[in-house]
């Protein structure tokens, strides 16, 4: 033991210049299909490289800060799912059980509040983009890999002015902090939207690091067309989080401007206007409606492909829509406001606008299944959870059309169809990829094996939870049931308790994820370099990777999917 | 913790649906064209659903891994495929998109001759105001409780114009598919043509603060004949034959909202409580000190603010003709009832 923290610490001394092992490992050397050099000791892992808490803490590794930001999603993703499972037991009842009206409204907030900005945002572009992005494209690092470790420390400022909100007080606005309300209720309203302010830098950080190095660091033969179709989803999220972030900061900005400075902006009172805080909010968070799910994209079609050893069904179309929908994502934000009152000309072209979205979302889908086709199909955890998603996501977009349909919208706006509908989208798309992503990726990040039958039963639990719980959600808001109730008309009764039942085989299903992912550090088998036989950059390289990713900069020379088992022969 | 107006639970209207399966009551001119709409887009919907579904599962039990030998398709793309499937659903969603906006342009255009309701909301409740009589007495009581009561006759188009006091509130008729903002600072509306008798429940459905869930009301739907007799009689707050002084004067309690900021016991909620409290000596804000009487408590319900006990702030609203002589007697003579 003494003699491997020696020799850690010799080696944390030898790479505390980057500059010298970069030249080191720039030299060309050929590698085995492990990613050791041939000859040559085999080096420590990211992991072990360095020891102690500092080496974390001041780490400039985009695998470790990856790392540090998964484990932080993932807490924040615990706690604001415990709330939810907390509001869905109130909720098994129509009147009061366990909690006051106020204190239903508080935990609802935080369940929002938490979960978008501190989980949703960041969990897949952060934590694992941030991990995977540059192995993918063959570099080092990311272009800034300092202001990649600042991203992670605003992040971390932000998560504890959000947490702060609960000693300060009251904060129970909806995530959405809608005015005039926000500007009538409790003083952790400021703390918490300049949290959300805060999260936005540490996104908009994100974004930027990504962009360049997307744009100057792909392996050499790594064109454009050759990207894995991950990288083009998180390219297209980085591009929404860069230009749209900036007007949420500004928005929540003049709403702490209106509350301490009594300067009229949104609240009648003092000749603002309450639906301009809409449109601003919106500008931002239908985009970012799109940063949440475009990842999840990503991670499903390396996912679909590899267990299914197929080529991906119309690369072009899917990496095309990514940053189309992109695009029109930021044409959109009125669809939230149909029954606000705007002109009835705007919901009319908001509404066309949305259908217009509805198309490069649906040519994803039939791709991904197209995609299936002629394959030879490995059901292992990660393929579980991508046709989970697949059930899911379909779902959830299908209907996004009924409540991009005008008519149909004014009756199923604010009710339990769009409480369902976005549940469908955010948990039954990008949670749901989120999971599939981590057993797809942990292998690779920590050079263990998961147990596969725990992990096969894990997604079934979510599957049947999340499938209960959300789909009774649809026909209690279109029998008229309103969102942010905590007590509500006997007739709802029997569809509530339903779908609490559905919340509490979710919880399980999700408690098991949890333990084995963590029983797989502690005890599962090594893992290969490969273990899915993948041709992407990211699988050759040792598992877990070198501090640097590789020995020798990889060249491409084809697709990304084009794996082996491919017949070229002619007969298929 | 403030007042529940109306417990949920107290509605009293007749359950809309208890099915997942059925649709709601379809009770105004606007719901059978939604409805329509509705069940063609869960029927496009639906076999679009299965379509992709359907192919994923065949895919998954054909193509399921047979041998470490096996061999998979080449195929990488399809123009014409890709091409159709783009076309077709976009073809759907037109239809769709014209469809809902035709229906929209309908809900966003009240004819001529509809019958105007003003409708104010507040936290946490609705008040309901008909031309030509006072406001805030248009209520229903039900099982104990009052809920504000929307009168509106069958086969007549009304339309509903709606401010806000204070924060956002959301109008919505699950029954008549209608809903609207009613956002501060700026009157909103909606109309509809109610087409079927009976009593539906109206919703808050913008957050807007603790009571949330509580700001409800009932809609009631009168045969147009007894439209004005149903008005008149909702917006009537008389002593009934045989009823006592002390009787009424809850109601009245009740039917101004009172029981929201005073208690009927001695204990402080917004403001102070009302048992016990004709003839017992407070202290002002002012320094000075009186006792409770009946000229303190009717100037106290019309102008609030005059004369405010120390410890509470002046936020009363002055019920200044909105309470009659009449009703002020028997608000007064309930009040000293209260021990």
């Amino acid at each position: 033991m003494s003699d491997d923290s020696k020799k850690t610490d010799e080696k944390a001394e030898d790479s505390a210049s980057t500059d010298v092992v970069a030249t080191k490992t720039e030299k060309p050397v050929t590698t085995d299909g492990d990613g050791h050099a041939e000859g040559v000791a085999p080096e420590k892992s990211y992991l072990t490289a360095s020891r102690g808490v500092m080496s974390w803490l001041v780490t400039v590794d985009h695998k470790r800060i990856g790392l540090m930001y998964l484990v932080a999603t993932m807490f924040f993703f615990l706690v604001a799912g415990l709330l939810a499972i907390a509001l869905r037991t109130e909720l098994f009842t129509g009147q009061q059980d366990f909690m006051s009206a106020a204190t239903y409204n508080k935990v609802f907030t935080l369940h929002g509040a938490i979960m978008v900005f501190l989980f949703i945002i960041p969990s897949v572009p952060a934590g694992i983009g941030n991990f995977v992005l540059p192995l993918m494209l063959g570099a080092k690092d990311v272009a800034f890999p300092k202001l990649n470790l600042l991203s992670f420390y605003v992040y971390c400022i932000a998560a504890v002015m959000l947490i702060l909100t609960l000693v300060l007080g009251s904060l129970d606005t909806g995530w959405t902090f809608y005015t005039p309300y926000s500007k009538s209720t409790g003083t952790a309203v400021i703390m918490a939207t300049m949290g959300a302010f805060v999260a936005g830098f540490s996104s908009i950080l994100t974004g930027v690091n990504f962009v360049v190095t997307t744009h100057k660091m792909r392996a050499p033969g790594m064109t454009w067309n050759r990207m894995p179709l991950m990288i083009w989803a998180l390219y297209a999220t980085a591009l929404i989080q860069i230009m749209a972030t900036p007007v949420l900061a500004i928005t929540l900005f003049l709403l702490v401007i209106e509350r301490t400075l009594s300067v009229g902006i949104f609240d009648p009172a003092m000749g603002g206007d309450p639906a301009l805080y809409q449109h601003f909010f919106w500008f931002y968070s239908h985009p970012a409606v799109y940063i949440m799910i475009l990842p999840g994209f990503g991670i499903i079609s390396e996912l679909i492909t590899v267990h299914s050893r197929k080529h991906i069904f119309g690369y072009r179309a899917i990496a095309i829509s990514s940053v189309a929908i992109a695009v029109i994502s930021f044409f959109v934000w009125g669809h939230h406001l149909f029954v606000s009152g705007q002109s009835e000309l705007a919901g009319i072209v908001f509404s066309f606008l949305t259908f217009a979205v509805a198309v490069p979302t649906a040519i994803k889908v039939f791709s991904w299944v197209a995609t299936l086709y002629g394959g030879s199909i490995r059901y292992t955890t990660p393929m579980w959870y991508a046709i989970v998603f697949l059930w899911t996501f379909t779902i959830g977009g299908l209907t996004g059309v009924y409540l991009g349909t005008l008519s149909v919208n004014v009756h199923l706006h604010d009710t339990y169809f769009v409480v369902a509908h976005f549940h469908y989208v955010m948990v039954g798309g990008t949670v749901v990829a989120f999971l599939g992503g981590l057993y797809h990726w942990w292998p690779k990040m920590f050079g263990r094996m998961y147990n596969e039958t725990a992990g096969k039963i894990s997604a079934l639990l979510v599957f049947i939870g999340f499938n209960t719980t959300f789909l009774t959600q649809f026909f209690l808001g279109h029998q008229g049931m309103p969102r942010r109730y905590y007590a509500y008309l006997p007739e709802y009764e029997v569809m509530h308790q339903v779908s609490t039942v559905g919340a509490w085989i979710l919880a399980c299903g999700l408690f098991l994820v949890l333990f084995t992912l963590i029983h797989a550090i502690k005890s599962g088998e090594r893992a290969t370099a490969n273990p899915w036989a993948a041709v992407s950059l990211e699988w050759r390289t040792a598992s877990p990777p070198i501090e640097h990713n590789f020995h020798a900069t990889p060249q491409v020379t084809g697709s990304p999917y084009d794996f082996p088992e491919i017949d070229k022969s002619g007969k298929h | 913790m403030i007042a529940t107006f109306i417990p949920p639970e107290k509605l009293g209207t007749p359950s809309m649906s208890d099915s997942p399966w059925e649709l709601l009551p379809t009770a105004s001119n606007h719901a059978a064209s939604l409805d329509w709409l509705y069940l063609a887009l869960t029927i496009v919907c639906g076999i679009s659903f299965v379509l992709v579904i359907g192919a994923m599962f065949y895919f998954m039990w054909k193509y399921k891994k047979r041998s470490d030998e096996d061999r998979t398709s080449p195929l990488t793309h399809n123009g014409r495929l890709e091409f159709a499937w783009s076309a077709i659903p976009a073809v759907f969603l037109m239809l769709f998109f014209i469809q809902g906006e035709i229906d929209f342009v309908k809900l966003s255009a009240p004819p001529a001759d509809a019958i105007d309701i003003s409708i104010t909301a507040e936290k946490w409740k609705w008040t309901i105001e008909y031309p030509g009589r006072s406001a805030a007495s248009t209520t229903e009581v039900l099982d104990g409780e009052i809920a504000p009561l929307l009168v509106v006759p069958k086969g007549q188009p009304v339309r509903l114009l709606m401010s806000s006091k204070d924060v956002i509130h959301s109008l919505y008729i699950p029954a008549f598919r209608v809903k609207k903002d009613v956002v501060p600072g700026r009157y909103a509306f909606v109309w509809f043509t109610a087409i079927e008798e009976g009593t539906f429940p109206l919703f808050c459905t913008e957050y807007c603060g603790d009571e949330h869930s509580s700001m409800l009301a009932v809609v009631k739907v009168v045969p147009p004949e007894d439209y004005e007799a149903e008005v008149r009689a909702a917006t009537t707050l008389e002593q009934g034959a045989g009823e006592t002084i002390e009787a009424f004067g809850e109601k009245v309690y009740k039917a101004m909202a009172c029981n929201s900021c005073h208690n009927p016991d001695a204990s402080v909620k917004v403001g102070p409580g009302f048992g016990g409290l004709f003839g017992k000596t407070e202290s002002m804000t002012d320094g000075s000190s009186l006792t409770v009487d009946e000229n303190y408590l009717r100037e106290s319900i019309y102008q609030p603010n005059a004369k405010v006990v120390a410890g509470f702030t002046p936020q009363m609203p002055s019920f200044a003709g909105q309470i009659n002589d009449e009703q002020m007697n028997a608000l007064i003579a309930y009040i000293k009832s209260l021990k």
